[in-house]
């Protein structure tokens, strides 16, 4: 087995929230608790939650974007929150990100070959003519014109955005690579070829990827592995077939019978979940789903239950797992 | 065939810009019958809220000009009618909801305020009547303790409330047409579960007519009677729900449905892809629109745009292919479209 690149270990991210007069700290939004998750060396890790469950922050924490309240992430074997700045910059060179927003992501003031090349000026010690070399191998291997460099962001399609931001990711030729959302603001037709885009990047680099996304099916096609979130804590961690097969959360479950399926044929099961998420400010006790779960009982609002392992290569954080010997029973839904 | 309740012929839109005049809908004709959704779906800048808000006669506001073509309306075509004469049937007969529900809301006035006012308004209601309606109609749209929630601002309430919210606003008029301009997409899955299933729930109830708009086949596969799809435009692809993803047939829907990646089945493999990208609409090719980027091109397609061509019952394609003796080459290409 590969050894593992990203070690997550208990992290929490706190946000105080303010009030009054002396601007006292009144209470916390715990948007990441106690959360830990490994990474192997060239596998995708897909993160999947609704808004507001911690996603992103948990993403931006782990390559110290923010700085974690509390916890260790350990990226190829060093502590990337105990580094000092000039140690962290080095480091940077490893792990990179690509944001969601392809329109908001690009300085609209740097013509493409500076937004890609700027990585190059600042972490290597490359001659302009070099820098313009690799420019313009970086804009061939996303599938970008490089006659194109000397223009401006606002002259591309968001598609070729997200691949000018996928190009300024690679250009240091990074191990690990966050990708926030990176293909959710693309129509259908366009995040097909940037999908497709990123797993060959993987196989030719040997990336290892952190993918964060809300779509489902998209997590499901590009992750070897899947993480579920849910206001602020992991809910469920396994293999994506087996996963998606067979989800042990009612979250998860849940989760995955919401997503309209293209195919009128199959009218499917689901479960609605009553009400709204909870506010992170405010969680509620024990199991923090206890509130919409539909298989809840009394334990679950007053334990809260660990992330174990139930089966070989599952995880789930939820005292009644479906689908194990004591678990709820999904046959016992009222629909 | 039901009784038709919307019957939009021939509509061009266009808007006057620095290059001249562009076409955003190209001669659109559909039809809604009563108690039915039609969806209409298709990528960024293909023309889908052009199209609704043409039907509403709010393109007007946007600059936007009506070139040519009918909107049938129970018999009234909206497309002789001043603006005066549509203030009486817009949020009365038809009312439309929006993508952002947040923006759609106003911040300083009670969600409360804000549905009795739509009743005051439209039905002449008196202050307490209308109050009263409102609190009802939010109990109708599944907002627990109405009474409480009727006295609080949009930004007390989640985004899936305050779609309820618009919703109600929508609903109060009891409007025989309702148009839902990407009304879950800026929602979460589960609240828009939660909302899908309200709009069916209501149509069932009412028997309102839905024009549903979204860019997502999954929302079109579960709400739709019958699906238009718009490519740079044009309606390249019309039938019922079952025809269009059982037998999708012009070469812009297959390719759309393949891209998607399935839910079961085979995964990690290389995604279908329509190469290319959409054109611009001032500068749109000879023929066929979707010439340039289709797999099945041929001589014809680059010099004439074919015109509805029936493939099945109730469905139509605009494609070449289908000319003489209906499906052809394309069919069954759908076969492996993943579930």
């Amino acid at each position: 087995m590969a050894k593992n690149l990203v070690e997550v270990n208990n992290v929490k991210k706190y946000f105080p929230i303010h009030k009054g007069l002396l601007n006292r700290v009144v209470g916390n939004v715990k948007a990441v608790d106690d959360v830990s998750l490994t990474i192997r060396e060239g596998e995708t890790f897909g993160l999947v939650g609704e808004s507001g469950c911690g996603k992103s922050t948990l993403g931006r924490v782990i390559l110290r974007l923010q700085s974690a309240t509390e916890g260790s992430v350990k990226i190829n074997g060093r502590d990337v929150h105990a580094l000092s700045n000039r140690e962290l910059n080095k480091m940077r060179e490893e792990m990179q990100i690509i944001f969601q927003d392809p329109f908001g992501s690009l300085n609209p003031r740097f013509l493409v070959k500076d937004v890609i090349g700027e990585p190059l000026k600042i972490h290597t010690k490359m001659s302009a003519k070099e820098i313009d070399a690799r420019v313009v191998e970086l804009m061939e291997m996303v599938g970008l014109d490089p006659t194109r460099r000397n223009r401006y962001p606002h002259e591309f399609s968001g598609g070729q955005r997200q691949r000018i931001g996928i190009a300024r990711a690679i250009a240091l030729k990074p191990k690990f690579i966050v990708a926030d959302e990176a293909v959710s603001a693309l129509d259908v037709s366009v995040q097909s070829q940037v999908i497709n885009l990123l797993m060959k990047l993987q196989k030719e680099m040997g990336l290892t990827f952190l993918f964060i996304a809300h779509g489902l099916n998209v997590v499901r096609h590009i992750s070897d592995r899947v993480g579920v979130m849910y206001l602020g804590k992991m809910v469920e961690v396994g293999e994506t077939e087996s996963l998606y097969a067979e989800p042990l959360h009612p979250y998860t479950a849940a989760l995955l019978s919401a997503i309209p399926k293209p195919s009128p044929t199959k009218k499917r099961s689901r479960i609605v979940l009553q009400g709204d998420v909870p506010s992170p400010a405010n969680p509620p006790s024990g199991c923090r789903f206890h509130t919409r779960c539909p298989f809840a009982q009394e334990k679950c609002s007053q334990v809260e239950p660990k992330l174990q392992e139930v089966k070989p290569g599952r995880e789930v954080a939820c005292h009644f797992p479906i689908g194990v010997e004591g678990g709820s029973d999904m046959s016992k839904l009222n629909r | 065939m039901a009784e038709k309740l919307l019957e939009v012929r021939n509509l061009t839109t266009g808007f006057l810009t620095e290059k001249g005049l562009v076409k955003a809908t190209d001669r659109i004709s559909l039809a809604i019958e009563k108690g039915k959704t039609l969806c209409l779906v298709g990528e960024s800048g293909s023309g889908k809220s052009v199209t609704s808000m043409s039907i509403m006669r709010l393109i007007d506001y946007a600059n936007g000009v009506i070139l040519e073509g009918s909107i049938n309306f129970k018999g009234e075509d909206l497309v002789k009618k001043k603006q005066e004469e549509l203030r009486s049937i817009r949020g009365n007969k038809i009312s439309m909801i929006f993508q952002d529900p947040m923006s759609a809301l106003n911040p300083v006035f009670t969600v409360g305020e804000q549905i009795a006012e739509s009743l005051r308004l439209h039905q002449n209601k008196s202050k307490d009547e209308a109050w009263k309606e409102a609190i009802e109609l939010l109990r109708m749209v599944g907002i627990p303790s109405p009474e409480i929630r009727a006295k609080q601002y949009p930004n007390q309430l989640s985004g899936g409330m305050c779609q309820r919210v618009v919703i109600a606003i929508a609903l109060a008029s009891k409007p025989e047409l309702l148009i839902a301009d990407e009304p879950t997409t800026a929602l979460d899955v589960t609240v828009q579960a939660q909302i899908l299933d309200l709009l069916q729930d209501l149509k069932e109830k009412l028997g309102t007519s839905i024009l549903l708009i979204t860019h997502d086949m999954g929302v079109a596969a579960e709400m739709a009677d019958h699906i238009a799809v718009m490519y740079a435009g044009a309606i390249v692809e019309q039938g019922t729900v079952e025809e269009i993803f059982s037998n999708p047939s012009h070469p812009y829907t297959v390719g759309l449905l393949q891209s998607i990646p399935g839910f079961e089945g085979e995964r990690g493999g290389e995604l279908y892809t329509i190469k290319g990208t959409i054109p611009a609409l001032g500068n749109l090719p000879q023929g066929c629109r979707f010439n340039p980027r289709c797999p099945h091109v041929m001589d014809k397609c680059r010099q004439v745009e074919p015109g509805d061509i029936q493939v099945g019952d109730e469905h139509y394609a605009k494609c070449w292919l289908f000319e003489e003796n209906g499906k052809a080459a394309v069919a069954g290409k759908g076969d492996n479209i993943h579930g």
